[in-house]
């Protein structure tokens, strides 16, 4: 059957199992929305195309299923861009789809043009430019392949209107074969051999774990790795969910804003089994003063994340639940009985915490919607101080609980990533957390989630300042608060919750917090819950840049 | 130090933009770069001649790979190999010098391309000590112009370099 390259994209997205896209119409995609326009597929209309590409990032993380978004050329493209970019950074599976300009037209600064494939090329797994229709069924298989094989990742195919017009024959490809890409699965036999001999004979071992964890499913054997060796489990920002932290090995966060205990844990080790992350300097800091005494197994599916900063002795490149899972059956318990009372000793001594003067700290609001939610709320965050307590003070159980732009570090993703993260999981509770600063960047959102009737809850920390921000210039620059004063009363957040027709809770006591949280859960709609916190309230601990990990401002164990 | 890699590349548009791309986002130098269309049609040849260390090399190796229009990235640092570039050069003459730079000139196994009153065109091809060694013979009287194409370089002990996959990046 004779098909336009618009059905194509369609019917290729449906054999790809998508239900569900986000994006914004234009010039360059007409055909593309007319073939939607009875398609047996739903697209989300967001309000900024930035937002489709983080709602489609949600929903990659909610589900583990990859986000489709779409947008047309030129500024539709540009806008996807921080969006893409985000999910390169955190490897979302991503497909984003965009409009260009007619083959003919291309090259010539026609209108809405924009060279994405060019300025999406460092951001992207891949990218495609499709020149002929022909090609076009091959490239949407390739291209869900590309994101959700191997390290995921955004692929971008970008389809001038024109070819979304020409008609072809409609063949899609069973197989795809990329002879420049043949992902590693299985692990070395030598190399698990190895490992297991390592850890058996560590005294202080330390499982560190990341985003790749939850990618690969894995949290099921990372715990019980964990747990049949009595192996304590520090977590990245990305990891968190991965083991459960109610579990007495749990150590939460490490890192510039981890706990003390797991830093030092880390410091402390004499082998640390990562496991899908990546070494970041923020988990890292100084590097050449990292772990000095431990051995390094790292686990993970990109060769060029292994000793990329921290030098690795039993490096193992392959897919963590395969590995883990061979793993698992080699190692023999080591003996970890001291350790494990000096880690719990720490864990004891030096707690997360935060002095309670009466006003509403905004570490009790976490505390608060935690327990409200009894930990099983889906939490997406924006970026800054919120990010951070979140990180801290909201003790995630189950994988794929915890969405927040880790790697690129993106103000503005939250709201719109808990709309995708909604639509994936229908009957969860998904929270945004936010700040004043970060909720402003996408606030055009409320009215998707209005329309959509998504019972998304936003907890805006509002301190009036761009808290992080704030906080490095107190500490660093001489408490000159350069530019990072929000004001705090603008806008009205009720009021502008409530021109959407979403609801609007403000809260300046204390006492009003939990009753507030309730009327928010119970509330079938969208709701913005305007949180009047501790203005030059810190996050802490604190590494201050360049330092070693336990080197920690505001309780350290130093 | 400097190492000359062997990268086999899909033949299609914008693949030399993501391999320039690569180096340049990830601050890695290039010191030179020569791509061609091998005995496959439908795959190109890029030598990449870099300046790193040991794990600078590495890590372009690892990022190379991780491109999917990359089919294969060998390092030729490790067995014998044969390296060659092209250099044309116009060095300025005199009535009094003529000889003595034709002398230089065949001294090296360069081969004049083009000789007038006031200056001749040589073209060399060689190594990077045959090239430097030209270069310094015929500076003496004066370099009107050079064009250099990048290194290309074979192994010259195997069957050749060929797609089949990846090679197992797995330590």
């Amino acid at each position: 059957m004779k098909l336009t390259g618009a059905r194509i994209l369609i019917e290729g997205l449906r054999k790809e199992g998508v239900e569900i896209i986000f994006g914004y119409p234009g010039g360059q995609v007409l055909p593309i929305f007319d073939a939607l326009y009875d398609a047996p597929l739903k697209l989300i209309l967001t309000r900024h195309e930035q937002a489709a590409a983080h709602a489609a990032d949600g929903y990659a993380r909610a589900t583990g299923k990859v986000g489709v978004c779409l947008a047309t050329s030129g500024p539709g493209a540009t806008n996807l861009v921080t969006g893409i970019a985000t999910a390169y950074m955190d490897s979302i599976p991503m497909v984003a789809i965009t409009g260009q300009v007619k083959t003919f037209l291309i090259g010539n600064d026609s209108f809405q043009e924009a060279d994405i494939t060019g300025i999406t090329r460092p951001i992207t797994k891949h990218n495609y430019l499709v020149e002929d229709v022909n090609d076009l069924a091959r490239i949407i298989k390739e291209a869900f392949h590309i994101a959700s094989t191997g390290r995921p990742g955004p692929v971008l195919i970008d389809l001038p209107s024109d070819i979304q017009m020409k008609e072809t024959e409609f063949v899609y490809p069973e197989k795809v074969d990329i002879r420049g890409y043949k992902p590693t699965y299985e692990g070395h036999p030598g190399q698990i051999k190895r490992a297991a001999k390592a850890i058996s004979e560590a005294k202080r071992p330390i499982l560190y774990v990341g985003g790749g964890v939850i990618i690969s499913d894995a949290s099921e054997e990372v715990r019980k790795l964990a747990i049949d060796n009595d192996i304590p489990v520090t977590m990245t920002l990305l990891g968190l969910g991965a083991f459960p932290q109610d579990n007495e090995l749990s150590l939460g966060m490490l890192g510039m804003h981890g706990t003390a205990y797991a830093n030092h844990a880390i410091m402390e080790s004499d082998l640390i089994i990562a496991v899908g992350a990546r070494f970041d300097d923020r988990v890292t800091g100084k590097v050449d003063t990292f772990a000095p005494h431990a051995k390094v197994i790292h686990i993970d599916i990109d060769p060029a994340s292994v000793s990329k900063s921290v030098a690795v002795d039993i490096p193992i490149v392959g897919d963590a639940k395969t590995i883990l899972k061979d793993l698992v059956k080699a190692v023999k318990k080591p003996d970890t009985k001291d350790w494990l009372k000096t880690v719990k000793d720490w864990k004891v001594k030096h707690p997360l915490k935060y002095k309670d003067n009466g006003k509403i700290k905004p570490q009790y609001v976490l505390e608060e919607i935690w327990r409200a939610t009894k930990g099983e709320a889906i939490i997406c965050t924006e970026v800054g101080q919120h990010q951070m307590w979140a990180a801290q003070f909201y003790k995630f159980t189950k994988p794929r609980t915890m969405i927040s732009s880790g790697g690129l570090g993106t103000m503005g993703y939250g709201f719109p990533a808990a709309i995708g993260a909604q639509f994936g999981k229908p009957k969860a509770t998904v929270f945004d957390i936010a700040g004043d600063g970060s909720i402003q960047m996408n606030i055009q959102e409320l009215a998707t989630a209005v329309i959509n009737k998504l019972p998304v809850k936003v907890a805006i920390l509002n301190n009036g300042y761009l808290g992080m921000v704030r906080q490095w210039q107190e500490l660093f620059y001489k408490k000159r608060y350069s530019y990072t004063c929000l004001g705090g009363t603008c806008p009205d957040f009720v009021k502008l919750a409530e021109s959407y027709g979403a609801v609007g809770i403000r809260v300046t006591k204390k006492e009003e917090v939990r009753p507030a949280i309730d009327r928010a859960l119970a509330t079938d709609n969208c709701v913005f819950l305007d949180f009047h916190v501790e203005e030059e309230e810190n996050v802490y601990p604190m590494v201050p840049a360049g330092e070693a990990i336990n080197k920690m401002l505001g309780g350290g164990l130093a | 130090m400097k190492h000359t890699i062997s990268v086999l590349v899909e033949n299609k548009f914008g693949v030399l933009a993501r391999i320039s791309g690569l180096f340049s986002a990830r601050g890695f130098n290039i010191s030179s770069l020569a791509v061609g269309e091998t005995e496959d049609p439908t795959v190109s040849r890029m030598t990449i001649v870099v300046d790193g260390d040991e794990k600078t090399l590495e890590q372009i190796k690892k990022q190379l790979n991780k491109l999917i229009d990359v089919i294969k990235v060998v390092d030729f640092n490790k067995g014998a190999f044969l390296d060659r570039e092209l250099m044309l050069v116009k060095v300025s003459v005199t009535p009094k010098t003529r000889k003595e730079v034709l002398e230089a000139i065949e001294s090296i196994g360069g081969i004049i391309e083009n000789a007038g009153t006031h200056s001749i065109s040589v073209a060399v091809t060689g190594d990077h000590t045959k090239i430097k060694a030209l270069l310094e013979l015929l500076r003496p009287f004066g370099i009107l112009e050079v064009v250099r194409t990048g290194r290309v370089a074979m192994r010259t002990e195997d069957k050749g370099l060929k797609v089949e996959g990846k090679p197992e990046v797995n330590e």
